[in-house]
């Protein structure tokens, strides 16, 4: 009975939060709803006893994702009124290829002979144990093709956004370590009364 | 009553078509269709974890693991062309990306 009150509120939530994502005017204010339907869809993956992917999608999108997008969004000087024409024009056009989806979406699932009506909890070892279980094993070149993603990304992300400018003074590493001793140090034995002489 | 799959499947049926819907009416503001592409993929994730935990196997978690991965990929590099593109323009309208138009 919990079950099925946690499960509406994080469902009506989540949908909720995803309609004001597209429809809110503050870009901002989008990022904070998406927050809060990635919160809301974290609490559904609980209730379906994926604990770990819960976790990560905490951890994942609304500690990266989502905080890189609240950068970028306010860190980009952008006048979004303008953004915002051709809402209204685009607008029944959206309407009917969002509804048509829907409809179509919904009338396949409810129509469709045998789905399965229970959740089979696998309860011998917890979800994390079970999940490395498997994708260490069977799932390993994929485990390591989508770490080369990430570092594809990174990568590609870096070199993007990086610029060299002019007449800005920066540390020359190289010059700094190839000093030796010899061409930077001269150890003068001074006589008195008569001052240093550079050589 | 009990919550069976249909819910769930409802559930991302909802949140894909706000994804699709959001591409369609923010049509000037990259960020938003950012937006929406990760509505969509959530849409996606929510999918595949119902249906591992009601048909009792793990690897659709697995599977949304990658999504996830690429996902966030996917975000770092849409960001870092936005942000190039509007330090070379000044604007992120989506209608003034035609300049490979030939």
């Amino acid at each position: 009975m919990i079950e099925t009150l946690f499960f509406y509120l994080f469902a009506s939530i989540t949908c909720l939060a995803g309609l004001m994502v597209i429809s809110s005017r503050n870009p901002v204010h989008s990022v904070l709803f998406l927050i809060l339907a990635f919160f809301n869809a974290a609490g559904l993956f609980v209730l379906l006893g994926a604990e770990f992917l819960a976790m990560l999608l905490v951890v994942v999108y609304v500690g990266a994702v989502a905080v890189l997008f609240l950068f970028v969004v306010m860190m980009l000087d952008i006048n979004f009124v303008e953004l915002r024409e051709g809402f209204q024009r685009y607008m029944p056009l959206g309407l009917g290829v969002g509804g048509v989806l829907l409809a179509e979406i919904l009338f396949v699932f409810f129509n469709s002979a045998d789905m399965p009506e229970t959740v089979v909890m696998v309860n011998e070892v917890s979800n994390t144990r079970a999940l490395g279980r498997i994708l260490y094993t069977d799932y390993i070149y994929l485990f390591q093709l989508a770490g080369l993603i990430l570092l594809v990304a990174m990568i590609g992300a870096i070199a993007l956004t990086l610029r060299k400018r002019e007449n800005v003074r920066r540390q020359s590493i190289a010059s700094q370590t190839e000093r030796t001793r010899a061409d930077s140090i001269e150890v003068v034995s001074v006589p008195s009364n008569t001052g240093v002489k550079r050589s | 009553m009990e919550i069976t799959l249909s819910h769930y499947l409802s559930v991302s049926a909802i949140l894909f078509v706000f994804g699709v819907f959001g591409i369609f009416i923010n049509r000037k503001n990259v960020i938003t269709i950012l937006m929406s592409i990760e509505l969509i993929l959530l849409s996606v994730n929510i999918n595949m974890v119902a249906f591992s935990a009601f048909t009792g196997t793990i690897s659709g978690q697995i599977f949304s693991l990658f999504i996830l991965t690429v996902a966030a990929a996917e975000a770092a590099i849409g960001l870092a062309i936005l942000v190039i593109y509007f330090r070379n323009r000044g604007s992120i309208a989506v209608e003034d990306i035609n300049v490979m138009k030939g």
